[in-house]
C-alpha cells in the first residue's frame, strides 16, 4: 500500500483540526503520512500529534529557507517529499495558499488536481471525491486519471478518528531554486485571535449583514452563548464593521457547520455560495420576503436587534 | 510596459447553471458574460497604466480562452478602456480543465505583445463558475515567473511591484520584480463601468483571434477526453424542504427559536 500525503495544516507548529480530518481520510486510500512544513525543532511536537492520527512517517522540512517566500518554495519542498514516497495521493487542506501550492505542485509533477473536496472515498484503489459547485447547487464526483492525484480538502469534510501511528519522524533537507524566491514576504501582520472558534472549523456559526446597521453585538453576543464562530456578509465588510477574514461567501469563505444562523442578511446567491451547505440553517430577518428564507430550516420574521438579545438570553437561562 | 489581463468567460450565475450531458458546464446554452472577478483585474491594470509616467506606452491587452460567445468578455474588457484583446477559440479547448486552460494561456502569453515580453500578467482571483482559483498559480509555474496572487492593493515603482495580500492568518506585504503574475481580489476597488466613449472606441481596437494551430498547441493536449480528472457523477442538490418560519410578536420569535434550537440540541 502506498502512502497518503497529507501537507500538516498548522500554525507555528500548532496543528490545526483539518490536519485530523484529512489524515482521517488518507487512511481510507493508504497509509497516512505527513508533511510538515514548519520550524525544525517542532518537529517532534508534530509527529506526536499526527500519529494519535495514524500517520506513519512524519516528513519534516525545516522552513527557514522557505518561509520568507510565498507558495513556490512549498511545492518544491513537496515535490522533493514526493519524490521520496512515491505516495498514492496528496491531501492539502483548501486555503488559499494551500490551492496554489496544489496548483503549482500538479503542474511540476504532471498530475490531476481536484480542489476543494468535501469528501474523499476509496473506489478499487482509486480517490473519488465529492465536491459542492455553483454555489452549492450541485454535487460532483470525481477522480484523477493522471498522475498522483492531488486534492484539496475543505475543512468539516470528515469526522476525525484517532488511530495507532508509528509517527516516524523523517527529516528531508529540501532545496529551493532562486526562481521559487521571486515573491519575498516583506511584511506580515498576523491576524488578532477572536479567541472564538475558527470560522471554516466552527460547529456553529452566527452571521450578520446589513441588517445589523453595523451594531455587532448582538451578533456576538449570541455567537459567545453558543460558543460559535462570527461571521459577516459582503455588505458588512464593504461597510466596514468587519474585517474580510469574517466575510462568507463566493469571495470570502466557505462555511459547512451544524448550525448556521444569518441575520440581517438577505441570502444572495454570493453569499449562498459561502454557507448553503451547512446541515441546520437559520435566519433571523425583518422582511418575511427575503430570499434567505427559501433555505432555512427555521426561520423569524422580526427585528434582530429583539430577537436576537432575547435568544441569548433564553440560551444562557436553558444551559444553565 | 506590456500588461496583459486574464478575462474568462463564464454563465451568468444569478442564471440557471447546469451540467451538459458530458458533465461539463453549460457555456452555451446559458447566457454569459465577463467573470464579475475579472472586471476587478481589469480595472487594476488600467489604473497602473493611468499612474503611469506615460500611459501611452502602457499597453494592456486582455486575454480570453473560450467558446464564439466568449469574444463578448474581451469586447467588454476593452469597453472598460484595454488596448486590445487576444481570444483564442477552438472547439477542440471544449471541456478544459485549469491544467489546460493554464497550458493554453501561456502559450498565447509567451508570445507577447507587439513583439515584447508581458512585463504584468493580471488575473481575477477565481472564474465565479469554476472558482478554483489556480490558473494563476499554474500560469506562474508553467511561465517560471514569481506570483504575487491575491492582492488586495497592487503598488509598482518602476519594476518593483508590493501588493497587500489578506491570507487566512496574516495580512502581507509581498514584493517582487517584474515580470511576474499578480492576481487581485474584489477588495482592490471597485471596476469602472464603460462609458458611452469607452463602448465606441472598443469598435476599433485590434481583437486578435487565435486557433490552437496558430499557437503552436497540440489539440490532443487539451479538451475533455484528456483532461487529468474526470467527473464521474453530477447530482443536483435536492431542494432543502420548506423550513417552519414564525412572526415574532413580542418576543415569541425567540422563544421559539430556543425551543428549536434545543430540540435539535444545540443547547
Ligand atoms: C462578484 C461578487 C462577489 C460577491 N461575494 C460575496 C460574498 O462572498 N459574500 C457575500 O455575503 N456577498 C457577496 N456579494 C454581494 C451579494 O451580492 C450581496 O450584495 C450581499 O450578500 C448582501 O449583503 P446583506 O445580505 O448583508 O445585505 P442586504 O442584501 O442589503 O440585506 C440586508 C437584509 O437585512 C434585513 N434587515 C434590515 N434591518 C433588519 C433588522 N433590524 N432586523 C432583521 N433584519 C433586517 C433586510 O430585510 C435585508 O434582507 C458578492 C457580489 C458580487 C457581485
Ligand atoms: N479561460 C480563461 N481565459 C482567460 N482567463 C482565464 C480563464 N480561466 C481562468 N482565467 C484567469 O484565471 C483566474 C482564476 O481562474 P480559476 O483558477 O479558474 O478560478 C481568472 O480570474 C482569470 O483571470
Amino acid at each position: 500500500m502506498s502512502e497518503i500525503l497529507v501537507l500538516v495544516d498548522h500554525a507555528e507548529g500548532a496543528v490545526k483540526k483539518p490536519t485530523y480530518e484529512m489524515l482521517t481520510l488518507a487512511a481510507r486510500l493508504g497509509e497516512p503520512a505527513a508533511v510538515f512544513i514548519g520550524p525544525k525543532d517542532k518537529g517532534s511536537e508534530v509527529a506526536e500529534a499526527v500519529k494519535r492520527y495514524g500517520a506513519g512517517t512524519v516528513y519534516v522540512v525545516d522552513d527557514e529557507a522557505l518561509k520568507g517566500y510565498l507558495v513556490a518554495p512549498k511545492a518544491e519542498a513537496l515535490q522533493q517529499v514526493m519524490e521520496k514516497s512515491s505516495p498514492g495521493a496528496v491531501l492539502i487542506a483548501s486555503s488559499a495558499e494551500g490551492k496554489e501550492i496544489a496548483g503549482r505542485l500538479a503542474i511540476k509533477t504532471g498530475s490531476g488536481l481536484i480542489t476543494d473536496a468535501v469528501d474523499v472515498e476509496s473506489d478499487h484503489d482509486t480517490a473519488v471525491t465529492t465536491q459542492s459547485v455553483f454555489a452549492g447547487n450541485y454535487t460532483v464526483k470525481a477522480k484523477v486519471t493522471r498522475g498522483t492525484p492531488i486534492i484539496t480538502v475543505k475543512p468539516n469534510s470528515a469526522a476525525p478518528q484517532e488511530a495507532d501511528g508509528a509517527g516516524t519522524v523523517e527529516e528531508v533537507s529540501v532545496t529551493v531554486s532562486d526562481a521559487a524566491k521571486g515573491a519575498q514576504i516583506v511584511a506580515s501582520q498576523p491576524r488578532k485571535a477572536t479567541g472564538r472558534p475558527e470560522l471554516t472549523e466552527a460547529a456553529i456559526v452566527v452571521s450578520g449583514g446589513r441588517g445589523t446597521g453595523g451594531s455587532f453585538e448582538p451578533v456576538e453576543e449570541l455567537a459567545d452563548a453558543l460558543g460559535a464562530a462570527v461571521g459577516a456578509s459582503r455588505a458588512a465588510v464593504d461597510s466596514g464593521w468587519k474585517p474580510h477574514s469574517y466575510q462568507i461567501g463566493q469571495t470570502g469563505k466557505t462555511v459547512s457547520p451544524q448550525l448556521y444562523i444569518a441575520a440581517g442578511i438577505s441570502g444572495a446567491i454570493q453569499h449562498r455560495a459561502g454557507m448553503q451547505t451547512s446541515k441546520t440553517i437559520v435566519a433571523v430577518n425583518k422582511d418575511e420576503e427575503a430570499p434567505i428564507f427559501e433555505l432555512v430550516d427555521f426561520g423569524v420574521v422580526g427585528d434582530l436587534h429583539t430577537v436576537l438579545p432575547a435568544v441569548t438570553e433564553e440560551v444562557k437561562q436553558r444551559k444553565a | 510596459m506590456k500588461i496583459a489581463v486574464c478575462v474568462k468567460y463564464v454563465p451568468d450565475a444569478t442564471g440557471d447553471r447546469h451540467f451538459e450531458d458530458d458533465k461539463t458546464v453549460d457555456r452555451v446554452g446559458v447566457d454569459g458574460l465577463l467573470s464579475e472577478l475579472d472586471e476587478y483585474a481589469v480595472e487594476q491594470a488600467l489604473q497602473l497604466k493611468e499612474k503611469a509616467e506615460n500611459p501611452e506606452d502602457v499597453v494592456v491587452t486582455a486575454l480570453c480562452v473560450g467558446p464564439e460567445a466568449a469574444v463578448d468578455a474581451v469586447r467588454k474588457a476593452l469597453q472598460m478602456g484595454a488596448d486590445q484583446g487576444v481570444h483564442v477559440v477552438d472547439d477542440a479547448i471544449a471541456g478544459s480543465d485549469a491544467i489546460a486552460t493554464s497550458l493554453v494561456l501561456a502559450k498565447v502569453i509567451e508570445r507577447g505583445a507587439d513583439g515584447a515580453p508581458y512585463d504584468l500578467v493580471m488575473c481575477g482571483m477565481a472564474s465565479t463558475d469554476g472558482s478554483m482559483s489556480v490558473v494563476p498559480a499554474m500560469l506562474a509555474e508553467r511561465l517560471s515567473l514569481p506570483q504575487l496572487t491575491l492582492a488586495s492593493k497592487v503598488e509598482t515603482q518602476g519594476a518593483q511591484v508590493r501588493i497587500q495580500r489578506d491570507g487566512d492568518t496574516a495580512t502581507e506585504v509581498v514584493g517582487g520584480t517584474m515580470p511576474m503574475v499578480i492576481s487581485v481580489t474584489d477588495q482592490s476597488g471597485e471596476a469602472r463601468y464603460p462609458s458611452f466613449k469607452g463602448i465606441m472606441a472598443a469598435k476599433k481596437k485590434p481583437l486578435e483571434t487565435l486557433s490552437l494551430s496558430d499557437l503552436g498547441v497540440d489539440a490532443g493536449d487539451v479538451g475533455l477526453s484528456v483532461a487529468w480528472t474526470e467527473v464521474a457523477e453530477t447530482t443536483a442538490r435536492p431542494p432543502r424542504e420548506a423550513g417552519e418560519i414564525v412572526k415574532d410578536e413580542e418576543g415569541s420569535g425567540a422563544k421559539a427559536l430556543a425551543d428549536f434550537l434545543a430540540a435539535k440540541k444545540f443547547i
